[in-house]
């Protein structure tokens, strides 16, 4: 019960000014489009310099976890996940807007965002040895499956058809092999000074995402100018909460499968949102509603992205491995103050350990107050014109893309993807997708690559990655997700062919 | 004619405009591009090493960090070399011997001429690794090991043609056995990971990185590729005093460079300053914290370490 000791560390003038700081500034940065968790963790290093370790810590745990929340309000009014964490909230939460209930959908992200994220972070108080172990589990041929459990999401994802999900997350995978591969240092499909590097999924995630939009909008022009203002619903607070806590299996089943996802190093963050998405709409009784404003969608999906927060922290803070990229940028925040994460970590500076988790755990709640309370005026964004929409859209996506690495050539690969993904869209395919494909590639060729090298030297590819307890689960969820695809598929198409007799009886009586 | 005198007269001021620029320099922020992500060791000692840039007794502006990663550092480097204004106000952090294995091995558009050197800061030497419960208590444990079992012996490290790459490719020679490199594609700290998790049976890693997981009590620092032993691990010796005939070509040596190409009195400027910059005691003390070990060096000393290392390289390279 150590960390109970040290929660009146967090409420001293100072250090709840930062928190309240690092919050707000979080959700402003987590809402511009391209400003990723890391991106702001790392602006926000310098200032901590001055600080003590504790404060510091308390302004960057606090800006962790309110940006990725905040990346929530660009994908649910804009359609810009503002990093791949909050692609699975687009598929809804736009839908949502669209129809006016814009704020609906924030107000549910917050709480939902809010649920998980503090539940995370009770795990990472309570069960942080246990879950090191289980962090550690996971070696390349484990890393290799759960990246083929990704792609077998794609087909299901947000598409009319299977075969077309599954083409656009071909597309995703090849589009991943450009660029130098990350291991045998080898050049693959460089035509292009801007691709040299590969195609960052920044820029490729706003491209996909908004650029069909932008054109679309543009191509409507001022035809119907009157129509397009909607109308914005009001939605008061107090139903949003009933809606969260009444839709138990999505909240639950995101916040779980977040905090199990969220663990894994290297993986994490990336898919949390979209596998805990998937999982619901394949154990929702609703799950035809999905994808059409649907509201477990985006409890789900949120609660996913910030349940990760707190496990993701679990490698860096007891092995001293960063888990992700913005656990490494926290690792230099920690360093520059020379602390060292793991046991010295805790045994040495109790006070700095507990109260940077507290103020996780604190922060959670303060960004969801904070969201709430501009879920209201931020969802007025849907009155705005198209003509004028399109243009801030268009200028968000130019700012976002090259504030990734500072290149043109981003923005001209955001630029391209973007048109090359309006035309796709017309015939039914969709980005998720192909997101999804772009960001699992990479992920699963590595792990193959490396998992294979040490199965050569030591065993065989056979034993490395068909045997093991942890390589068999996850092959069997793998085949188990296939199959109900199959499945489904299977009996859309009956039901679709039996819709047509019917319609024809229909016709000739 | 009009037009002429008015060309020529416009091409007089932006030379005199050039010449006194270069005496005022610098005017406004320095960019400093990392060719790696943030939060990776070198993009963390850039941020240290450059935080009293502001000072009035050294740049007087403040100098900025630009991450450019991907590809083990070459789309940075590529970028550097190709793209980057000659104007010294683009300065860039190299690791040796990083881009000049990389530059040998080819497919990338620089070479160790491609850029100035302006200063160094610091020397991060490899050391070899193992998990904290592993049989291996010496370098010759896990020679032994290796001779038994050529082939077999799995080993980690942060990539190809990196500085743990040359350390892998230098043991192999030295102790004439068979080894198994598993790059990794996440660079240090994956590697790192994989030591611990048991995925691998020991690795190659960065001083600094490896302190911090032994302080952690995760692993066992059985060697370092380095001349001399490292006043942070006083009592892990080096690979030479265990027999291994190794030098210190794969020590990662960081500093600051800037494009072929930039004025000579900037080069001269920033090559005045920039190494007092760094031995400022703000700086020395949050290094020392880090577990980061320094080594100041001047322009003149880079140029011949470059030299040094790339004709070492190239012989160790040649036989792959």
């Amino acid at each position: 019960m150590d960390f109970l000791a040290y929660f009146g560390d967090v409420f001293t003038p100072i250090n709840f000014g930062l928190l309240l700081i690092g919050t707000i500034g979080g959700l402003l940065l987590g809402a511009t489009p391209g400003l990723s968790p890391t991106m702001a963790v790392a602006l926000l290093i310098p200032f901590t310099f001055k600080l003590e370790p504790a404060q510091g810590l308390i302004l960057l745990g606090a800006a962790y976890t309110s940006t990725v929340a905040g990346g929530a309000v660009s994908a649910i009014l804009l359609k810009i996940p503002g990093a791949p964490a909050n692609i699975a909230t687009t598929l809804d939460g736009h839908t949502m807007a669209k129809k006016g209930q814009g704020a609906r959908a924030l107000q549910l992200s917050f709480l939902a965002s809010a649920v998980g994220g503090v539940f995370g972070v009770l795990l990472l108080i309570f069960l942080t040895p246990v879950l090191a172990q289980w962090a550690l589990a996971f070696g390349p041929s484990h890393l290799f499956w759960l990246a083929i459990l990704g792609v077998t999401v794609i087909g299901t994802l947000d598409s009319s058809s299977v075969v077309k999900g599954l083409l656009s997350g071909c597309i995703g995978l090849w589009l991943a092999t450009v660029g130098f591969d990350d291991i045998m240092g080898a050049q693959r499909f460089i035509f292009h000074d801007a691709v040299s590097g590969g195609i960052n999924v920044i820029p490729a995630l706003i491209g996909l995402f908004a650029i069909p939009q932008v054109i679309g909008m543009f191509a409507k022009g001022r035809r119907s100018l009157d129509a397009e203002i909607l109308t914005v619903e009001r939605h008061p607070i107090s139903m949003a909460f009933g809606e969260v806590f009444s839709r138990l299996r999505a909240l639950s089943i995101g916040t779980i499968t977040g905090s199990v996802i969220g663990l894994i190093p290297g993986v994490g963050g990336q898919i949390a949102g979209l596998v805990a998405y998937d999982q619901s709409k394949k154990m929702s009784p609703e799950r035809d509603k999905f994808g059409t404003g649907h509201s477990e969608g985006v409890i789900a999906a949120e609660s996913a992205n910030n349940a990760m927060v707190g496990p993701s922290l679990v490698p860096l803070l007891t092995l001293s491995i960063p888990g992700s990229p913005t656990a490494a940028v926290l690792l230099g925040g920690l360093l520059i103050h020379g602390i060292f994460p793991g046991s010295d970590l805790f045994d040495n500076h109790p006070d700095v350990a507990w109260t940077f988790i507290n103020s996780m755990l604190i922060g959670q709640i303060l960004m969801c107050i904070f969201g709430l309370y501009i879920a209201g005026l931020a969802a007025r964004v849907a009155q705005v014109p198209n003509a004028v929409m399109a243009a801030v859209v268009l200028g968000l996506a130019v700012f976002g893309s090259y504030s990734v690495q500072h290149s043109m050539g981003d923005v001209y690969v955001m630029a391209t993807l973007g048109t090359g993904m309006y035309f796709l869209e017309r015939f039914g395919f969709s980005a998720a997708p192909l997101v999804l494909g772009l960001i699992l590639g990479p992920i699963a060729e590595a792990n193959f690559v490396q998992g294979s090298m040490i199965a050569n030297a030591t065993s065989s590819i056979g034993s490395y990655f068909f045997t093991g307890p942890l390589n068999l689960v996850l092959i069997a969820i793998v085949v188990a997700s296939v199959g109900y695809s199959v499945w489904q598929e299977l009996r859309h198409r009956r039901l679709s062919a039996q819709e047509k007799v019917m319609a024809k009886k229909d016709a000739i009586t | 004619m009009k037009n002429l005198i008015a060309s020529a007269a416009i091409a007089l001021t932006a030379l005199a405009g050039g010449a006194l620029a270069d005496e005022n320099y610098p005017e406004r922020p320095i960019m400093l591009m990392v060719s790696y992500g943030a939060g990776g060791a070198t993009d963390f000692q850039a941020r240290i090493v450059t935080m009293t840039a502001g000072n009035e007794d050294a740049l007087g502006m403040p100098i900025a960090i630009i991450n450019k990663p991907g590809a083990g550092g070459r789309v940075g480097w590529n970028w550097f070399a190709g793209q980057a204004e000659s104007d010294g106000y683009t300065l860039g952090a190299y690791n040796v011997p990083h881009f000049i294995a990389q530059s040998i091995e080819g497919g990338v558009s620089y070479a160790a001429d491609s850029f100035e050197p302006i200063a160094n800061w610091g020397a991060d030497p490899a050391v070899f690794v193992v998990a904290a419960d592993s049989e291996f208590n010496s370098m010759n444990d896990v020679v032994d090991y290796a001779a038994a079992n050529p082939g077999k012996l799995t080993f980690s490290g942060a990539g190809l043609f990196v500085g743990h790459h040359i350390a892998a490719l230098q043991l192999e020679k030295a102790a004439g056995v068979k080894l198994a490199y598993i790059p990794n594609d996440k660079g240090g700290a994956g590697a790192m990971k994989a030591v611990i998790a048991g995925e691998v049976l020991g690795g190659v890693n960065n001083l600094s990185d490896a302190f911090r997981a032994r302080e952690a009590g995760n692993v066992k620092i059985l060697g370092v590729f380095d001349l001399e032993r490292n006043d942070f691990l006083p009592d892990v010796p080096t690979l030479k005093e265990q027999g291994f005939d190794i030098d210190n070509s794969s020590v990662n040596f960081r500093g600051v460079m800037v494009p072929k190409g930039t004025p000579q009195p900037i080069i001269d400027k920033l090559a005045a300053v920039v190494p007092t910059m760094f031995a400022n005691g703000r700086v020395a003390s949050k290094m020392k914290a880090g577990g980061s070990p320094m080594h100041i060096m001047t322009r003149d000393e880079v140029i011949e370490m470059w030299k040094a290392r790339e004709v070492a390289l190239k012989e160790l390279l040649a036989g792959l």
